[in-house]
């Protein structure tokens, strides 16, 4: 008998699963990216979860006679007009963001993914329904997004159906294209010959397949949903003002640029890393899902 | 090739009608009186019903429709309640500052997010590869504000090397021109030059592979004309529909990089009308620009007959 010689990395595979944890951490040490995203992330929402327990303050308590201060030992990233802290609202801020984002992700997988099955089953529906989301997808999402807040009232909840709106052709476009090709699938055929209603198939047989692909395209919907949150309501038109959003806090400091540059830095740091985050998270998951 | 080109170009047709009435429709969608929303919190009942009158909200919704085809054919579309003027009129006056803005952001990311998409997959795997991948998903996930904000400080507060905001018109002369926009066209550029990186490098590596590449470095052809001519000619196909898709993104950012820099474009007066609810500003500018973007991809469109004659419409 010959001794079978492997790569190091075949072992690994071959070796007896070490429970759940094991696993991931093998999945990890593989994808430093897909880790580095992870953590990042874990400190952003534990900072945001758990803000009164990193020494912070009153979010909305102002200071007069402590304004504009430059970041120092006891205001680490200093105060803005009104004496306010920026890093306790930054922090708070964090709240604010990942809502938004994770509460726009699913919305829209939701809603896209029951538009999208059932457009791509129904072949009556195709044709109309494709050209009315191509058109659709036309409208650049910001300015969707800002044409459907000009007429609703600011509010979070708000802001997350003005960006759940664009999203919804896009995610309904994908779970479509998946649909056409699965339905010609030989399990497909197999389970209409047995006589397995169209509901049933698509929630059993379609359904499960496109699970790793909407898994992907939601951490890429949930940071630029981040980012526009963010755009609203630097541009007025987002979270209401007094609600201290990342986006709010950086378009008070806008007037201050020159005297207390700090204001829009932190903030925006925060905001940067997050999205750099989730989005390094959805290309480490694309590559371990096999999307693509 | 004449009738595939015409056949494309009819196929533009119902999409732009969705757009127009996806734009109408909007008014309608969001709950609530758009008369009341529109007049604001202080308006008497004189007030909004003369708003209901004015923007024909009073009539049927199909007529409202019809009303509202007809006349954007014509290119009427509507007067501001804000200002009084046309709204076509405004959206001219202003068209000039975006297109400068945009077209230097796409001329920038182009010029400089193809060559680094071609150097990181001809050098994979070594440092500069890993460089442009790092510069690609962090410019990709940078808020377009605050790296207008963190470039402002740098160079215009700091350095005093440019100006803080504002725009000079090309008439002023080309030197102020440059100097006003240097500045907002980086910002935009970041996030469409990372995208044409990222997707230069994944479409070249494919080609890089193939057999023809190899041959070509065999013969002895220098490497540069091996990526040039035959690499990059053959991966420019992907890299085209992203720039016509990434058009949208481009949209999106000038909305904000105007705000930014005080520049009087289309960003600037779509903020302001949502500021004022007015209404048919917000409709205008976003028709003019979704039909933009359906005439930009279609150019892209026609530009793969160009790139690939084995294309056909």
């Amino acid at each position: 008998m010959a001794v079978v010689t492997r790569a190091p990395e075949v072992l690994e595979v071959l070796a007896p699963p070490v429970g759940a944890l094991g696993r991931a951490r093998r999945l990890l040490a593989r994808h430093p990216t897909l880790l580095g995203g992870a953590l990042t992330l874990l400190v952003i929402v534990a900072g945001g979860v758990l803000a009164p327990a990193w020494w912070t303050g009153d979010p909305l308590e102002m200071r007069p006679a402590e304004r504009l201060r430059p970041p120092s030992a006891d205001r680490w990233f200093g105060s803005d007009n009104f004496g306010r802290d920026i890093y306790t609202r930054t922090l708070y801020g964090t709240r604010i963001s990942l809502t938004v984002g994770s509460a726009v992700a699913v919305g829209s997988l939701i809603v896209g993914t029951v538009l999208g099955l059932v457009i791509g089953f129904y072949r009556r529906l195709d044709l109309v329904a494709m050209r009315v989301m191509d058109g659709l997808m036309a409208i650049p999402a910001i300015l969707l997004a800002l044409a459907l807040m000009a007429l609703m009232k600011a509010s979070v909840q708000n802001v997350i159906i003005a960006l759940i709106i664009p999203e919804i052709p896009r995610v309904a476009r994908l779970v479509r294209a998946s649909v056409l090709s699965l339905r010609e699938h030989l399990m497909v055929e197999g389970a209409r010959a047995l006589g397995v209603g169209t509901p049933r198939i698509l929630l059993r047989y379609i359904l499960p397949a496109l699970v790793a692909p909407l898994i992907v395209q939601g951490t890429y919907i949930c940071a630029s949903a981040i980012l526009f949150e963010a755009y609203l309501s630097f541009l007025g038109a987002g979270t209401p003002p007094h609600i201290p959003s990342w986006g709010n806090i950086m378009a008070e400091g806008r007037a201050y640029v020159q005297l207390a540059f700090w204001i829009i830095l932190f903030p925006g740091m925060f905001l940067a890393a997050t999205v750099l985050a989730i989005n390094l998270v959805g290309d480490g998951l694309r590559d371990v899902l096999n999307v693509r | 090739m004449i009738p595939q080109l015409l056949q494309r170009l009819v196929a533009t047709i119902p999409v732009l009608g969705v757009v127009a009435i996806a734009v109408f429709a909007l008014l309608h969608v969001t709950p609530g009186d758009p008369a009341v929303i529109i007049a604001g919190d202080y308006a008497t009942t004189e007030d909004i019903a003369r708003i209901r009158s004015r923007l024909g909200l009073d009539q049927p919704f199909l007529t409202q429709v019809a009303i509202w085809l007809g006349r954007i054919v014509r290119g009427d579309l509507g007067t501001s309640i804000f200002s009084g003027l046309p709204v076509a009129t405004l959206i001219q006056q202003r068209a000039e500052v975006t297109i400068a803005l945009t077209v230097a952001a796409m001329l920038i990311s182009v010029g400089l997010g193809v060559p680094l998409g071609v150097l990181a997959a001809w050098k994979k795997g070594s440092w500069i590869d890993r460089v442009v991948m790092i510069f690609a998903v962090s410019g990709f996930s940078m808020p377009t504000f605050w790296l207008g904000f963190l470039l402002v400080y740098v160079f215009a507060i700091s350095a005093h090397w440019l100006p803080v905001q504002g725009y000079r018109s090309v008439a002023d002369g080309l030197w102020p021109f440059l100097r006003h926009l240097t500045l907002p066209a980086l910002t935009l550029s970041l996030v469409y030059m990372a995208l044409i990186a990222r997707m230069t490098r994944a479409s070249m590596l494919t080609v890089l592979s193939e057999d023809f590449i190899r041959t070509a470095f065999a013969k002895g052809l220098a490497p540069r004309r091996v990526l040039v001519r035959h690499a990059l000619k053959n991966a420019s196909l992907p890299v085209v529909t992203i720039i016509g898709i990434g058009f949208a993104l481009l949209i999106g950012g000038a909305v904000v990089t105007e705000s930014v820099f005080a520049l009087p474009g289309l960003g600037r007066l779509t903020v302001d009308a949502i500021i004022r609810r007015d209404y048919p500003v917000i409709q205008g500018v976003i028709l003019v620009v979704s039909i933009a973007y359906v005439l930009v991809n279609l150019v892209v469109d026609l530009l793969y007959v160009v790139l690939d004659p084995r294309i056909r419409y």
